[in-house]
């Protein structure tokens, strides 16, 4: 067990301690988020909900990075971001989630722009099970990518 | 004018006659001629639409995309409580128990839905299995992807839920579920194009109206369902957002 600080967006932290538990992926379910254009949860699902740990009410409202887990590279989400925002395309990775108590969970995800008449009023987060080959592959780059972001 | 209304070519033929008596009576509630024309296949229905031959129609929701997007149709209502979720099924006394015990190059029966299809194809992936590596074999109805699991002639098949949920006792009691989706937000809904565009909210208002009135709920009784519920333009459009992160 480790104990971590998190920085948030708005500059506020909290301290978390992580437990290397894995929480299965939900069978059959899909979690699904949505969030403005800046990245602020606006809708989400009861897998979403579940699977995060905390209320519903603690979710909407917040910056996406809640979920953020420390062994994820920050690389991995610019990609998403400039995918998304800047060129209105979908994304899809892999990625490794925090839960509220310090546990994780893996998923598959595609991020697609939201567009309505012509305009992106904001983005989808639509999560699937990843099989466990694709997680053991993208622990190591995720591990890889972390160590030269910290050199840098 | 006369309008025509089609209907998804994956309805249970159980609800065949329920769709006539419903096209009498939205005739009558609507002063308009409508003539119902149905399809056995998704390729020949798809080729009307697009000749703009369609009018209104109860529509898979992997259709929907085209319908919205291309062809300016409006989503107007859709089952209550009845979302399109899929389910894998393995022959009863198959040793498989999850979708993880399915292997490279097994051969996986389906009929000819899209949506169930493209979510079955999901639920494989935990698995590492895609088109490239197992076989398909592609079935006309349910019953024979049943029978596919039953002769052993493919290792898994995929079903709509309702469909397999309606099969007989004594099928059902040959195969095993082993996993169902439960996406919740994925439906059929009944579109009005543009040719009655200036009907879509009377449309929409007799539908949602529709089980309040004992006739009305007898025919969505023969349609598998007890009532329709409002389907907003927003909700489509998520759906189809959805779709689209599905599909590839
Ligand atoms: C629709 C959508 C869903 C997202 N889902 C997640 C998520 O599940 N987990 C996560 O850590 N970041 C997610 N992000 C990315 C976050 O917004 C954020 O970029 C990321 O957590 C990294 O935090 P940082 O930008 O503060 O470094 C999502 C972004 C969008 C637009």
């Amino acid at each position: 067990m480790t104990k971590v600080q998190i920085n948030y967006y708005d500059g506020s932290q909290s301290e978390k301690t992580l437990t290397d538990e894995e929480i299965p992926f939900p069978e059959g379910k899909l979690i699904v988020s949505r969030t403005d254009t800046d990245g602020i949860i606006t809708h989400c699902n009861q897998a979403f909900v579940d699977m995060s740990g905390f209320e519903k009410d603690e979710l909407i409202g917040q910056p996406h990075c809640v979920l953020r887990h420390p062994d994820m590279p920050s690389a991995a989400f610019k990609d998403l971001w400039d995918t998304v925002k800047d060129q209105g395309k979908k994304w899809r990775g892999y990625v490794k989630n925090l839960r509220k108590d310090g546990s994780f969970y893996w998923v598959y995800a595609v991020v697609v722009p939201n567009v309505r008449d012509g305009k992106t009023v904001g983005f989808a987060s639509i999560r699937r099970k990843p099989s466990r080959t694709k997680i053991n592959e993208l622990t190591e780059t995720y591990k890889a990518m972390l160590a030269e972001e910290k050199k840098a | 004018m006369t309008y025509t209304m089609t209907v998804s070519p994956d309805f249970s033929p159980d609800y065949i006659a329920g769709w006539y008596i419903f096209n009498t009576w939205l005739q009558k509630k609507t002063g308009e001629g409508i003539h119902l024309k149905l399809y056995d296949s998704f390729d020949v229905q798809r080729k009307d639409i697009i000749d703009d031959k369609i009018d209104l129609i109860f529509a898979n929701p992997y259709e929907a995309a085209m319908l919205i997007r291309e062809k300016g149709f409006l989503a107007i209502a859709a089952p209550a409580d009845k979302p399109d979720e899929a389910v894998i099924c393995v022959k009863d006394d198959s040793d498989i128990q999850t979708v993880e015990d399915l292997k490279e190059n097994c051969t996986i029966a389906m009929a000819d839905d899209p949506q169930v299809n493209s979510v079955g194809m999901i639920m494989l992936e935990p698995a590492d299995l895609n088109a490239k590596n197992i076989s398909i074999e592609k079935q006309k109805n349910y019953v024979l992807v049943a029978k596919n699991l039953i002769n052993e002639t493919a290792e898994a098949g995929f079903f709509l839920l309702d469909a397999y949920d309606n099969m007989s006792k004594f099928v059902k009691s040959q195969i095993r579920p082993i996993i169902t989706s439960e996406i919740s937000v994925i439906r059929h809904i009944f579109l009005v194009g543009p040719k009655l565009s200036n009907k879509a909210e009377d449309i929409r208002a007799l539908l949602n109206d529709m089980h309040n009135e004992d006739k009305g709920l007898k025919i969505l009784q023969s349609l598998g369902f007890e009532a329709w519920e409002n389907q907003t333009q927003e909700d489509s459009e998520f759906m189809l957002d959805l779709i689209d992160t599905l599909s590839d």
